[in-house]
């Protein structure tokens, strides 16, 4: 394919590998923000091919990962309900609530739909003016212009029968937590190349000034990793802090305004619990005033009353912020399993624990076969 | 700021261990669907011959007569959606599919049956044109089907229309092939690309258009089964790559043979259009489902002759090597990336779904 075969080329990835580690000369603990670049870096296994001195933490990027279960819990009440088709993208089906998933739900009889666009979902509404279609509005900067343009337009066409469950979570502010965090010791952010072509990346500048730490902006194929991971490395070794661009032929430093303008006219900051982090102080966006029409949890304000407590055995929190590894967790590969997940870093497909618990099973199987030879 | 984040009070959901009911993720040919095989319906229904979950039952009559007789039997039910989709339709799937089943264990297809599920209303057009595209994948694959049987049911009832097909075929003497059969240093072959029908499907679902249009490659894989045996007896497990795709095909094998599996992920044969919407949906093609390709376990020294009389048939003709069976890892699938790395391709979960980023 073009333009994506070029960055998953095998020779130069491999030649940004040696160059990392003619590069590295102390141990380095970096963050890959994203959910979606955590999902490139262990398929294409470039994870096991880094100098031990990289240590490579999955962060907190994975919209699935980080929704509240109350958010899950408010959707699968909301979508056993026989007025409404609930609608959302394809992995948030799979993530447990307290007691069920939304597949059980849909199983129950509930009307679920898996949509590739809050758009589709838009149209379903049309198509069904007896029903009320709710979408679940989850995801980071990414999905915030196509779900803003879906309430804008629910609105310029007058469609009533449509409302969003919103779960929006942005990334400056989850950085920021994670450095104003005591356990945490990031030296360095590789910065999600989607969000910031949207967003644009001169967020970035204050925080790289503020905490001394390097922010490089990157893409989702192997060659693009590297290459960030690389311009990372030698602002480190170099003593250097600045936001840093290996994602240029799609992030510009002022981002997409027209993407920007649409989510500031229909969405505005707020505080947004995380899941496994708390409550991070504007970290997400609700609908605006003119738009809370379409906010599912005040036109169904039953549902505001649910607000479950998570039991305590996991600690995807501190997996989520690079404190700890999730093979250091009591529950990894004994109770908590991809099949029986404990949390949701063990259940979406990028998350870190689910990551971990593939490539662990290989090279656990490969040291027994080494002991018995 | 740092007050406000207790990393301490972080919580879980209880675990949700079993659905107390059927999800759609027991039908998709991974995990939940092994789970479901293996705790509900094994342990009830426990035989000799089933307990080999093969694509077909191999069952032996008169073994210890002068003319003893192995016959393949397996069933399987079609309930696509759309019912004609670009390259075929829900009537040549149903053939095929039960005649690839046979096919799997070495089988010469000889007889099906077919069971009609109707939902009341379903246009009779479109019912004479599925069945006339049956008999046609019928004549064209050389059985005849010999019984069959009508139910009509309440509209909404039904998705139009499901058909089970039930087929028997004719194992030849020196055939052994079994899902237990792959031994380290055999080599791992692909009949040709891969995800076609399973993107087929989804592009129509979801209304993608690409350059290319991809359409289904529903196909009789018995004859390509029979150049390859005539090549070489040395062949060991044969697996259907339909629902959860090469990803499920491969682990079956592995896991039903105790050894490891590894293959060289560019060294898969996949379409570009395929490719292409795979990447648009966020699905891995080795998990999209196939309804003409098998996967081939065989001697490592007849490799190359198989790989030919292959290449010499239409069905084989983008048939590839892409690993081998290995002693490491046993019951697991390894694939080597193109950079160098490797990562696991585990059973599917569930249903696929595609990822938001």
């Amino acid at each position: 394919m073009k333009y994506l075969d070029e960055y998953r080329d095998g020779e130069l990835t491999r030649k940004l590998l040696k160059e990392i580690e003619a590069t590295v000369t102390r141990h380095w603990k970096i963050m890959e923000v994203c959910g979606g670049q955590t999902h490139a870096i262990i398929k294409s296994g470039l994870d096991q091919l880094l100098p031990p001195k990289i240590d490579l933490v999955h962060g907190p990027g994975c919209p699935v990962c980080v929704t509240p279960l109350e958010l899950i819990d408010k959707a699968i009440a909301l979508a056993a309900r026989p007025e409404i088709i609930f609608t959302s993208y394809g992995d948030m089906l799979r993530v447990p609530g307290s007691e069920r998933d939304l597949f059980s739900v849909k199983a129950s009889g509930g009307d679920v739909r898996i949509v590739y666009s809050p758009l589709d979902a838009l149209k379903i509404a049309r198509d069904n003016p007896h029903k009320t279609v709710v979408f679940f509005g989850i995801g980071f900067e990414t999905t915030a212009p196509a779900n803003a343009m879906a309430v804008m337009q629910a609105k310029t066409q007058g469609i009533q029968n449509f409302a969003m469950l919103v779960s929006h979570v942005t990334v400056p502010p989850a950085i920021t937590a994670i450095m104003e965090s005591p356990h945490v010791k990031v030296n360095g952010f590789l910065a999600a190349g989607h969000v910031c072509t949207v967003m644009g990346y001169w967020e970035y500048y204050p925080l790289v000034e503020k905490y001394h730490v390097p922010v490089v902006v990157m893409g989702f194929e192997p060659v693009d990793i590297a290459r960030a991971l690389l311009m990372c490395v030698k602002q480190l070794e170099e003593g250097r802090a600045e936001v840093e661009n290996a994602y240029a032929r799609s992030a510009l430093k002022e981002g997409n305004q027209s993407a920007q303008n649409i989510i500031k006219q229909v969405f505005e900051p707020c505080d947004r619990a995380w899941r496994g982090i708390g409550v991070i102080p504007n970290s997400g966006y609700r609908l605006r005033g003119p738009f809370q029409g379409y906010d599912a949890e005040l036109r169904f304000p039953e549902i505001q009353t649910i607000t479950p407590q998570e039991s305590s055995v996991c600690i995807s929190g501190l997996v989520l912020q690079g404190v700890k590894k999730p093979n250091e967790c009591p529950a990894f590969g004994t109770e908590c399993t991809p099949q029986t997940p404990l949390g949701a870093t063990m259940v979406s497909s990028e998350g870190a624990c689910a990551a971990y618990y593939q490539y662990g099973r290989y090279t656990m199987s490969m040291q027994e076969r080494e002991l018995t030879k | 700021m740092t007050d406000q984040l207790n990393l301490s009070s972080w919580t879980c959901p209880l675990p949700l261990r079993n659905y107390p009911t059927i999800v759609m993720g027991h039908g998709s040919g991974g995990k939940l669907m092994n789970d479901l095989i293996r705790h509900m319906f094994m342990p009830l229904l426990d035989n000799d011959t089933l307990s080999q979950l093969g694509d077909s039952a191999v069952l032996d009559f008169f073994p210890d007569s002068d003319t003893p007789a192995r016959l393949a039997f397996s069933t399987d039910s079609f309930v696509v959606s759309p019912l004609i989709f670009p390259g075929g339709d829900i009537g040549e799937l149903a053939v095929n599919g039960t005649i690839n089943d046979l096919a799997m264990s070495g089988a010469q297809p000889l007889f099906l049956s077919a069971g009609f599920i109707l939902e009341e209303g379903l246009p009779m057009e479109m019912l004479g044109e599925i069945t006339t595209s049956f008999a046609a994948a019928c004549q064209a694959a050389g059985v005849q089907m010999v019984t069959g049987d009508t139910k009509v049911v309440n509209k909404g009832h039904g998705d139009g229309l499901y058909i089970n097909t039930t087929g028997i075929g004719l194992i030849p003497a020196d055939v052994a092939i079994a899902p237990k059969n792959a031994r380290v240093g055999d080599a791992i072959i692909v009949s040709g690309t891969i995800g076609d029908h399973g993107m087929a499907i989804m592009s129509v679902r979801e209304g993608l258009e690409f350059e290319t249009r991809i359409v289904s490659d529903t196909a009789p894989l018995h004859e390509l089964v029979e150049v390859m045996l005539a090549a070489s007896p040395e062949i060991h497990c044969l697996r259907d790559a339909t629902r959860g795709g090469l990803a499920a095909a491969l682990n079956e094998l592995a896991s039903a043979s105790e050894v490891g599996f590894t293959f060289e992920e560019g060294k898969v044969p996949v379409q570009p259009a395929v490719r292409a919407a795979c990447e648009m949906l966020g699905m891995d093609p080795y998990y999209v489902a196939n309804e003409g390709k098998l996967i081939a376990i065989v001697d490592g020294g007849v490799a190359e002759e198989v790989l030919a009389a292959m290449h010499s048939h239409p069905l084989g003709q983008e048939a590839a090597l892409i690993g081998q069976v290995v002693a490491d890892h046993p019951g697991m699938v390894i694939s080597k990336t193109s950079i160098g790395g490797s990562r696991v391709v585990d059973l599917p979960a569930g249903e696929l779904l595609p990822r938001i980023c």
